[in-house]
């Protein structure tokens, strides 16, 4: 459905992981860029419904194409460029903390 | 000016106060209609932190104590009566609130204060005075900053927006009339009855209920009453879903049962301004952030303010007209709190009833004293 431009720019491959997974991209596009092109769809569940969710706005708007960067959670995939040896991971459930209750209740 | 009684109570004010009067009224086989203004009205009820809270309300002021305390131990039937009428889960949680202490001399002060209230009850009022470890034993994620809290197992949380929108479907099921966008022009009280013109309408009823918030403070002059309430403001950030770290409430920071940490507790005197400034959202966050180090790095996104309705005294006002007979006016600033008692024992009053037992002191006459 999308070209790239053609801009006469030479392009450059870089490569980086996706929840372990070497994954090819090339350099200058947006990490949302990149697992699209990847054909990596969803790119995270929701955090109640478990609905699937994917890039929609691609300008930092709709906050559908949150992953996991480096070890920070919840980052805007399409405001970020892909970069050499990131390390992605696609998120599973609500933000992560470093530890339960420890009678192990419900929060309720 | 010519309509005919349809309904016989109207409500003006579809916020929890209001809604909570007018579900109880209908509960009790009356025809209600309530007046809502729409969403150009300050609406408390979307705004507010969602604490159904006790410790501390009430400090030289026992019977505001006993109301709350009153409203709190309802709590749990009210939630479960709104569910079997509604299918909404209010997400009722009371496991005890902290209020929590970033230096001594406020841990101090605020135990001295409860101890007073306990005194002045004469009658049980559990609270705890923890030191560090004793509140990181119940709440692990506090930081080194945190100096002590009072613990008070009455309190609580619940969700304010599925509160609103149980009320708003329990008292549609019970045959209630919920107009909004419907704005309040002209009120009047003649040969009995009360008379209301919205825009062009008017529309006629034996017994009317001031539950408008800030509003009440227009209206209540008409019929023979006084609301003397102004605006506080408060800032509230929320942050992205997170997954459950803690469990009981605090008087800054709650997390609700959709895993979003909710950050509050600024008060300021701004007028009519319910606008966030960067200066208070930035103080709300770092005390969370120093209460919770863990929300260091987390995402906030949303911020809004919103205008509390407070009497001089900060507690409600309950009256009824003697020049004006039929009409109430209900305000207050704990709506969530006080929602138990407002759908029964208040709704109770309105209808004929007996007084409830300490309301006595929260009629507007308390605040003429005369100036020195």
């Amino acid at each position: 459905m999308f070209r790239p431009l053609e801009t006469g720019a030479p392009e450059r491959a870089i490569t980086l992981t996706v929840d372990g997974q070497a994954v090819q991209a090339r350099e200058g596009d947006t990490l949302a860029i990149a697992l699209l092109n990847a054909a990596i769809v969803p790119f995270r569940h929701t955090a109640l419904s478990g609905a699937p969710r994917a890039p929609l706005c691609l300008m930092g708007v709709c906050f559908e194409c949150l992953v996991e960067v480096d070890g920070r959670p919840n980052v805007q995939a399409c405001m970020v460029p892909a970069r050499e040896g990131m390390r992605v991971r696609l998120p599973r459930g609500a933000r992560p903390m470093p530890a339960s209750h420890p009678d192990g209740a419900p929060q309720r | 000016m010519t309509a005919a009684a349809d309904v016989d109570t109207l409500v003006i004010g579809g916020g929890l106060v209001g809604l909570c009067v007018a579900y109880g009224l209908a509960r009790a086989g009356q025809r209600v209609r309530v007046l809502d203004e729409g969403d150009v009205a300050f609406r408390a009820a979307r705004g507010n932190f969602g604490l159904v809270w006790v410790q501390g309300k009430g400090r030289d002021r026992p019977d505001y104590a006993r109301w709350t305390m009153a409203s709190a131990r309802q709590w749990p039937a009210f939630a479960a009566e709104l569910a079997q009428r509604t299918g909404v889960d209010v997400a009722l949680a009371q496991p005890g609130g902290l209020t929590l202490c970033l230096d001594d001399s406020e841990l101090a002060e605020r135990a001295a204060g409860l101890r007073r209230l306990r005194d002045d009850l004469g009658a049980d009022y559990p609270f705890d005075v923890l030191d560090p470890a004793q509140v990181r034993a119940l709440s692990p994620h506090v930081g080194p900053q945190v100096r002590g809290a009072i613990y008070c197992p009455l309190d609580g949380h619940v969700s304010p927006l599925r509160l609103l929108r149980a009320l708003v479907q329990a008292f549609e099921s019970l045959g209630g009339e919920l107009c909004t966008d419907t704005r309040v022009d002209e009120l009047i009280y003649r040969d009995n009855g009360f008379h209301v013109r919205c825009g062009p309408r008017w529309q006629a009823a034996s017994r009317l209920v001031l539950a408008a918030g800030l509003g009440n403070q227009r209206l209540a002059p008409a019929v023979g009453l006084r609301a003397p309430v102004q605006p506080n403001r408060g800032q509230i950030l929320v942050t992205e879903r997170l997954q459950p770290f803690l469990r009981h409430p605090t008087m800054q920071v709650r997390q609700t049962e959709d895993g979003v940490v909710q950050i509050g507790d600024s008060m300021e005197d701004v007028g009519f301004d319910d606008r966030t400034s960067l200066a208070q959202l930035a103080r709300i966050a770092d005390r969370a952030v120093r209460c919770f180090p863990l929300l260091t790095d987390v995402n906030i996104v949303r911020t809004w303010g919103a205008l509390r309705v407070m009497s001089p005294d900060g507690f409600p006002v309950y009256q009824a007209s003697t020049q004006c007979p039929g009409a109430f006016v209900v305000t207050c600033h704990s709506g969530v709190t006080l929602a138990a008692q407002h759908a029964s024992v208040l709704a109770d009053w309105i209808i004929g009833g007996r007084e409830p037992p300490h309301m006595a002191g929260f009629k507007a006459e308390r605040f003429d004293v005369q100036a020195a």
